[in-house]
């Protein structure tokens, strides 16, 4: 479904992403692992086409994006939830959701997708009117996702979702994520919450400064004695 | 000093507040979206007002269709200003767009200049606008109630598109957070264009009511007031409207106590009064009277 073919992105002069290529199949959970500053989050940000990419390829349901703006990828089905939530913390939590589907026409199946994430997520029903910065850590995230949800999207691509959360609250994140998996979204996800990540997903990157070093199957990976001691404090 | 002399410069204070509020309008959705500060904004204005002249004038038309005509004409203006401008510095640095607002406002001033010389040409209202009244012991005129008529009209129009549009709310959405707006899909150049079109559109108004309050135009003409209406957002907390139409009133009625109750010899300082009393606000108040205090978006 998203295909990367030999990614390199550069800050100045500073190659953080170094010619990284990767596959997802439709309906796929899809982990990729490292420590900060690896360069995940600048790989997701170079698919949803907000950084330049030096060179490489990116192909979404087999139709080359990689120059594509970022509202055509929204339009295709391919949804970003960034790192650090980036809500509007100014509008209230409908508003933010009316956004998550602002180039929808259709307002039936908005109102469909409204009501679907308000049943996945029954906190921001309560919370509806209220302006978004007054949420909690967690309701943020949640409203982060719920907001991508409202596009209706094929796939998900979601940085570091527990970032900043309690464990009770990072198990309920996920929660909804295996619910997202349930219903044939692909997701691409991002962590740092390594042990969380392999859990869920069927197949996981490893990635270190700007390379993949690792690639296998999650259930392989998590009993993998380079990834135990490196990723997952060895406390497994 | 009479009370009826207090009330009446009141009340050309508050209608001059009011214009001032529709100029600072455009400043202030334009700074919140692009963190850019137009200073060519007022020379809209004064562009605006020259179609207005020209299609009155020379093309005969009737005032309020010349009027009409001059904001579809400015908005289309200050769009290509945005495309040709602005837009090719858009991951500039704030002072680098500065600079290029000033030069925008420098070209309109001379292409003004060029075409309709230096000398002033008089401006007339037509005389139902002018008509005056007396309530009590208070002066007013037509213009004076259909400013503010027309401001109020504005101001509503604004919060209703602001809170109840999707074009509107993604406009306060770009201004939060801009990256994440993208993500939404959201076309930042898109919500540019119509902050640019609400404000052009809205100068030609603030320029007419200015000129007939003048009687006159000359091509630097908006520039003064749109450096007040500057600081009327500045004063309020520049990226907040509701801050920028407190600052237009109070920047409003100040300049015309000022002008009005000091001795005449002092009536020439009156703008720089104005700039003073933006320099003292931002003294005890560095984000303005209504801003933040919370600095930059995130």
């Amino acid at each position: 479904m998203l295909k990367i073919q030999d990614l390199v992105v550069k800050y100045g002069g500073i190659t953080a992403v170094d010619g990284i290529s990767l596959e997802i199949g439709q309906g796929e959970t899809v982990a990729l692992i490292g420590a900060n500053g690896a360069g995940k989050s600048t790989t997701l940000q170079a698919v949803s086409s907000l950084v330049k990419i030096a060179s490489g390829k990116i192909f979404f349901e087999g139709k080359d994006i990689t120059k594509a703006g970022a509202d055509a990828i929204v339009k295709m089905g391919l949804v970003h939830v960034p790192e650090g939530r980036q809500i509007f913390t100014r509008l209230s939590v409908e508003d933010n959701l009316r956004m998550g589907a602002y180039l929808s026409k259709d307002k039936k199946r908005d109102e469909k997708n409204r009501e679907w994430v308000m049943d996945l997520f029954p906190i921001l029903r309560e919370r509806a009117r209220q302006v978004a910065g007054t949420l909690s850590g967690g309701e943020q995230q949640m409203l982060a996702i719920g907001r991508a949800l409202m596009s209706n999207p094929k796939m998900l691509l979601l940085d570091e979702p527990s970032m900043g959360l309690s464990p009770i609250i990072t198990q309920q994140v996920f929660q909804v994520l295996r619910k997202l998996k349930e219903e044939g979204i692909t997701i691409f996800l991002i962590e740092q919450n390594a042990y969380d990540a392999l859990e869920i997903s069927e197949r996981a990157y490893i990635m270190e400064s700007g390379r993949i070093t690792l690639s296998d199957r999650s259930d392989v990976l998590i009993s993998d004695e380079r990834v135990k001691d490196a990723y997952l404090g060895g406390a497994v | 000093m009479t009370l009826s002399y207090i009330l009446t410069i009141l009340v050309s204070g508050l209608k001059l507040g009011a214009i001032y509020a529709i100029v600072a309008i455009g400043y202030s959705i334009v700074y919140g979206i692009l963190r850019l500060i137009n200073f060519a904004h007022g020379d809209i204005m004064t562009v605006g007002i020259y179609i207005i002249l020209v299609l009155m004038n020379r093309a005969g038309l009737p005032i309020y269709v010349s009027i009409l005509a001059s904001v579809a004409i400015s908005v289309f203006v200050g769009l290509l200003i945005e495309r040709l401008a602005y837009r090719p510095l858009r991951d500039a640095t704030e002072e680098t767009t500065l600079i290029s607002s000033l030069a925008v406002s420098a070209l309109l001033q001379n292409i003004l200049l060029l075409c309709f010389g230096a000398q002033r040409q008089p401006f007339m209202l037509p005389g139902f606008l002018t008509q005056g009244h007396t309530i009590g012991s208070v002066n007013f005129t037509n213009i004076n109630i259909i400013t503010f008529i027309i401001t109020a009209i504005f101001l509503v129009a604004l919060f209703l598109l602001l809170s109840k549009t999707k074009i509107g709310i993604a406009m306060r959405a770009c201004s939060e957070n801009m990256k994440a707006a993208r993500l939404m899909g959201i076309s930042v150049n898109k919500v540019v264009m119509v902050a640019f079109a609400i404000g052009s559109g809205m100068a030609v108004i603030a320029g007419f009511l200015l000129a007939g309050e003048y009687k006159t135009v000359y091509p630097s003409l908006g520039f003064v007031p749109g450096l007040k209406a500057f600081c009327a957002a500045v004063i309020g907390g520049i990226g907040s409207l509701g801050g920028a139409v407190a600052g237009a009133f109070i920047i409003g009625v100040t300049e015309i106590l000022f002008a009005g109750l000091m001795p005449t010899s002092y009536t020439a300082y009156r703008d720089a009064f104005v700039f003073l009393l933006m320099v003292v606000v931002l003294l005890f108040r560095p984000n303005g009277l209504f801003g933040s205090t919370k600095g930059e978006r995130s």
